[in-house]
């Protein structure tokens, strides 16, 4: 299926492909700071290609072009993932990988706006996300604009009250421009979110608030387009969220299988060896 | 054990004593002419001009005066509901967008529920939203549930937000073209319903970020923002009866402050400087001052606060607490008289 959008026809980089390369700058990236991140990354990865390179209308040589699709960052500590993607998007250049969390870089570990070219949001105080979205698209359909505001958040953010305030108010307002985009991946800092606070069953919350729900894998790339143009296309008005359960560390077996992924120590030598397997594993 | 105001012991109340007002009783003297909803009027008025100003409630429309905003301009305003972290939220969204929010709720709501909102969200940002609160200080016989006494202390350790006490109808209307032309987010406390008018008298001109002296005097200098600025220029005239002779400087414009006015008109004619506010003595305009002072090498040899206790406040009717906590000019004057002693 071709995305909706002409910039990304023609294309003939796969998505998979598009996947991988994320991975890989993630990896780079992390090997800079030697620790990171890391688990969300490679977690979200395929997603972020299905954003990036099928879903989000948006020029690359200018990133506060205004008729662009905004792509929020709620969970500030996945930075190393959206810059990853904007690497591959070519919003950032390559070589800034190397100053990732490092003095003066444009690439600070938690994702601020003030910072990085393609940011739109300040995240990383969780719960903020979704409600800072729902003022973007009450806005964008004052301006009548037909930009879509996604809003990429974490299963750990449904703990704050706040994300329920921004649910609700999202579907009393209407907001049929507004995609969630929940990353389930059952990791917090002290454990697997559903024994932190579990917001299951999350669809049935999500349908009682008024909103459109899709719950898919969030590494089935194919699965993935399929619920973004279902969330796209859906006559509904009212919001829409796709749910994503994904694999922290994704691509990575050997670190998939580390029992703390929130945030993962990986020792020096492992990073030439995560490299390594991540290539064993790329797409054809 | 559990602590307890209510004594047992306490008298009967009697025909004199008076009763809880509504949520938010008026401090509008009898005699004093008053302005109906300055806000809402003049945000109303400036709307005309401005495509761009939106207003945002979170269910207080009618108790900020933004109901006349809202009935004027439906489609640009927003109820958000009992909601105030998506509403500071929202309002985010919209400046992002290139909107100018107005956004309203109680002062205790803004400062003490939706805090690390404005503070990421907005101020982190420099983003475009005017909060205007209701309630500032003691202004509700509510009890601490409504009372903001501590709002000025906990904004006014949030970089890049302007924060703003107007002390009359006047200043209100003045007020909020100059906020709004003002690029960056502002926190501004209203007095809403009736509000007196005063400063007109005094040939007075708000100017967003500035203090100035509104009446001058030889034997104290009355350091004021807000409602107390109306009780300090009322407390001066009952004190020149006396003999006694008070400056008054107004400092509508609390963060940041004037610095350079403050330190020469405090340091002018040697005066005692009395600091006074409708705020607790933790944080405030008092502390703001005397940092400024002694930050200057202008410490004066006294320094005084009329503000409330370090403490939460009882419930009642307004005028009784005024009483109560120092803030009427009757009790104004009579700080300054024993100080005289």
């Amino acid at each position: 299926m071709d995305s909706p959008h002409e910039q990304h026809r023609g294309s003939n980089i796969s998505l998979p492909e598009r996947a991988y390369r994320i991975r890989r700058n993630a990896l780079r990236m992390g090997e800079v700071q030697g620790q990171g991140y890391i688990g969300q990354a490679l977690g979200v990865a395929d997603i972020l290609a299905v954003s990036y390179f099928y879903a989000l209308r948006y020029k690359p040589e200018d990133p506060e072009w205004e008729d662009r699709d905004r792509f929020c960052l709620s969970i500030g500590h996945y930075a190393i993932a959206l810059y990853s993607a904007l690497i591959e998007a070519g919003i950032l250049p390559e070589f800034e990988l190397e100053t990732y969390g490092t003095d003066d870089s444009r690439l600070p570990m938690s994702g601020m706006v003030t910072y990085t070219p393609g940011m739109e949001i300040t995240g990383g105080s969780l719960g903020h996300g979704l409600g800072i979205c729902v003022g973007m698209c009450l806005g964008l359909k004052r301006k009548k604009s037909s930009s879509l505001v996604y809003n990429l958040m974490s299963d750990g953010e449904l703990g704050e009250g706040s994300t329920w305030e921004a649910a609700m108010s999202a579907a009393h307002h209407g907001l049929d421009n507004l995609i969630a985009i929940v990353d389930f991946n059952n990791q917090q800092a002290d454990g697997p979110s559903t024994q932190m606070l579990s917001s299951e069953p999350i669809t049935d919350k999500f349908a009682a608030f008024g909103w459109f729900v899709q719950r898919v894998d969030g590494n089935d790339i194919d699965a993935v387009r399929d619920a973004f143009d279902q969330a796209r296309s859906h006559k509904g008005k009212q919001p829409r969220v796709v749910i994503c359960d994904t694999t922290m560390c994704k691509g990575v077996p050997f670190l998939e299988t580390r029992e703390i992924t929130h945030f993962v120590r990986v020792e020096p030598d492992e990073w030439e060896k995560a490299l390594k397997v991540l290539d064993e594993g790329r797409p054809q | 054990m559990r602590r307890s105001k209510y004594d047992p012991r306490r008298p009967v109340a009697s025909s004199e004593r008076k009763t809880t007002s509504a949520m938010i009783a008026s401090i509008a003297g009898d005699d004093v002419p008053t302005i109906a909803a300055p806000f809402g009027n003049a945000l109303t008025k400036l709307a005309a001009e401005r495509d761009d100003i939106v207003g945002m409630t979170a269910d207080l429309s009618k108790y900020t005066d933004l109901h006349v905003f809202a009935k004027a301009y439906p489609a640009r305003f927003y109820q958000m509901g009992m909601a105030e972290q998506v509403l500071m939220s929202a309002a985010a969204g919209m400046a992002r967008e290139g909107f100018t929010p107005f956004v309203t709720t109680y002062a205790v709501f803004a400062s003490r529920r939706a805090y690390d909102f404005i503070c990421l969200a907005i101020a982190e940002e420099m983003l475009n939203v005017k909060i205007v609160c209701a309630l500032p200080g003691l202004t509700t016989g509510y009890g601490p549930s409504h009372q903001a006494t501590e709002d000025i202390a906990i904004f006014r350790g949030m970089p890049n937000l302007m924060i703003v006490d107007p002390a009359d109808a006047i200043e209100i209307e003045q007020a909020v073209p100059q906020i709004a032309v003002h690029q960056g987010p502002v926190y501004m406390r209203l007095l809403r319903g009736k509000v007196p008018r005063v400063l007109d008298e005094y040939g007075y001109k708000f100017e967003l970020g500035k203090a100035k002296m509104i009446v001058d005097g030889q034997d104290f200098l009355f350091v004021s923002s807000g409602l107390m600025t109306m009780r300090v220029l009322e407390a001066t005239k009952e004190l020149a009866k006396e003999g006694v002779s008070c400056g008054v400087l107004h400092v509508p414009t609390v963060k940041p402050l004037d610095t350079e006015t403050i330190v020469r008109e405090c340091t002018r004619l040697g005066r005692p400087v009395i600091v006074a506010e409708n705020h607790s003595v933790i944080g405030g305009l008092g502390e703001a001052v005397a940092t400024t002072l002694m930050r200057e090498g202008a410490n004066q040899n006294i320094f005084r606060q009329i503000a409330l206790p370090d403490e939460f406040l009882d419930a009642g009717a307004l005028p009784t607490l005024h009483d109560q906590y120092g803030l009427s000019t009757k009790a104004i004057c009579g700080s300054i008289r024993s100080w005289l002693k």
